[in-house]
């Protein structure tokens, strides 16, 4: 702790005011209707406290360097969340975490090479921020990879990765005390060295649809690293704001993990248990059935009550629009017609209700699963497209899957069910779908956006 | 200030944390995620102060820059993501299905 400057009055009050933002941005982002009002008080509370923090009389050397430092960051921070397309938003805000961490880790080396102190609470502040940091940095890293499919989407077991990571963890841990116990400078970088491999191999095992909630976990991580950094410069706003995404953050990641019926512990420790064996096969010439837009279309015209399940394939193929098209020609049709949304619909809690948002689907035709699924059984036709694990009974099923437990579209129970598919590709997760051969089943191979434009003309016609 | 009341303010902030996104709908999951880590993106603040100490063209420096451009990159990113995200949530007149560029 440095004890050389206290923060005037006015600008410790400021400090409070933008911790008051805080906690009433995260209040109001919890409700759709006052979401973007919660943003924009999250950003005035980060401008107000970074401001005055240039003016608090706090003794600040290479001031220019500094500022263009954080005019180009901000640059590069605008540009990447203006020009991202809203289906690989999830790992920009895995990447944009990571660099949080990143930067915590980074403060706590720099203050203990800078200022340091023989404190005991002072130095086990800067061991858990580097620690904490650098793995939420390493693994938001490796996320990013996962879901940008730079690597592969499926859990990666290393031959005796149980014991390496054990082994890690238990290095940093001793690592981390004789720091505390014996201050030495080499040991700090042994720290960040330690944790950044951590990081990587805490992630790697995770796949398919676990991955968001990691990241959700890895937020959290990010935000305690803060608030300990916090802790070490002592300043109250860093440690407030810190804590707060901290303790959200680990009760969102928990609240997402019931979303997707996958206990925590199941999820960070399921792949050390090495049992994600699953779909190794890929069965490609199993007898499937295939028609073409015409039969799709005639399903559809005729049909009573119609539920559309949009998956990630239909955002990919940026035909979110073209749905819609055809659903509101279902509508004048008179024909019921109703959004199913997976809850990790696309790739994140959430994330199909922003992409459908973005094409104007009317909020009320979006029904959650709860909802939704007593209804199959009375539907005519269950229109897939573009998803995959989301309606695969496997999850019911099959103990080796690795989305066994997370709860599913109960669409085989619709009375017919069209698959609107590129190819007969497994999804994200890399497992087989029966309901592919499911006799009831009508596959339509192509792009989303080609199929759903050729079943609209059909449909016109009919 | 003192540890113990660094501690107090600590223990507060967990639970406040708790309390206000405990009522969140499935459906803003990513968003909030998306606003809490732009929240951590003040951790910029931290890095200008270690930046501001550094001894010139010191090692120490160059480090402290590193961690001023990696925090504004989380803050501001942070922040026009989420606020991206949730200007789809916005009533609106049906739009013109036309635009379909992917990026705004």
């Amino acid at each position: 702790m440095t004890e050389t400057h206290v923060d005037p009055t006015w600008v410790q009050l400021s400090y409070l005011v933008a911790a008051v933002l805080f906690i009433l941005a995260l209040k109001s982002m919890s409700s759709p209707r006052t979401a973007r009002t919660g943003v924009l008080l999250g950003a005035i509370g980060a401008v107000l406290a970074t401001g005055v923090l240039f003016f608090s009389g706090i003794e600040l050397m290479n001031l220019t360097l500094i500022i263009v430092f954080l005019v180009i960051g901000s640059v590069v921070g605008l540009v990447a969340a203006r020009r991202v397309k809203m289906t690989a938003m999830p790992q920009l805000v895995a990447l944009f975490n990571g660099v949080g961490g990143g930067a915590a880790a980074l403060i706590a080396v720099v203050e203990y090479l800078v200022v340091g102190s023989d404190d005991l609470l002072f130095l086990f502040f800067t061991v858990a921020t580097v620690i904490i940091g650098s793995v939420a940095f390493s693994g938001s890293i490796v996320t990013y990879l996962k879901l940008q499919e730079l690597m592969t989407t499926r859990p990666v077991v290393i031959p005796l990765g149980k014991w390496i990571t054990i082994l890690v963890a238990a290095a940093t841990v001793v690592g981390g005390v004789w720091l505390i116990v014996d201050p030495q400078q080499w040991l700090l970088w042994a720290l960040l060295g330690l944790g950044l491999l951590f990081g990587v191999l805490f992630v790697l095992p995770v796949g398919g649809a676990d991955v968001p909630i990691v990241i959700s976990l890895l937020n959290a991580m990010t935000g305690l690293a803060v608030a300990a950094s916090g802790y070490v410069l002592d300043n109250v706003l860093l440690l407030i704001a810190g804590t707060l995404v901290g303790a959200s953050g680990t009760l969102l990641t928990n609240l997402m993990a019931k979303a997707m019926g996958r206990p925590l512990t199941s999820t960070l420790f399921g792949a050390f248990s090495g049992t994600t064996a699953g779909g190794g096969g890929t069965g490609t010439d199993r007898p499937v059935r295939s028609g073409s837009a015409n039969d799709v279309a005639i399903m559809l015209g005729f049909a009573n009550k119609v539920i559309l399940v949009p998956g990630y394939g239909l955002a990919v193929a940026q035909a979110q629009s073209t749905l819609r098209e055809l659903a509101d020609l279902l509508t004048e049709k008179g024909i019921e017609v109703d959004y199913a949304i997976h809850p990790v619909a696309g790739r994140m809690p959430g994330h199909m209700n922003v992409l459908l948002a973005e094409a104007s689907v009317p909020y009320e035709q979006l029904k959650e699963m709860d909802e939704i699924n007593p209804e199959f059984s009375a539907t005519d036709v269950v229109l897939v497209v573009g998803a995959n694990d989301v309606v695969n009974p496997a999850a019911r099923t099959d103990q080796s899957a690795p989305i066994y437990g997370m709860p599913i579209l109960d669409v085989d129970a619709a009375q017919q069910i069209v698959f609107l598919k590129r190819s007969m590709r497994p999804g994200f997760a890399g497992i087989e779908n029966e309901i592919l051969f499911d006799p009831k089943t009508t596959l339509l191979f192509g792009d989303a956006k080609d199929s759903l434009t050729k079943v609209v003309s059909a449909l016109k016609s009919v | 200030m003192d540890g113990i009341a660094l501690l107090t303010i600590f223990v507060l902030s967990v639970f406040v944390g708790f309390e206000v996104v405990s009522k969140v709908s499935t459906v803003l999951h990513t968003p909030l995620m998306s606003g809490a880590n732009a929240i951590h993106g003040v951790v910029v603040m931290g890095a200008i102060i270690v930046a501001g100490e550094s001894p010139p063209n010191s090692l120490e420096l160059w480090i402290a820059l590193a961690a001023v451009l990696l925090g504004a990159i989380n803050l501001v990113g942070g922040f026009v993501v989420t606020d991206r995200m949730l200007e789809m949530f916005k009533s609106k007149k049906p739009a013109a299905p036309a635009k379909e560029g992917g990026a705004a």
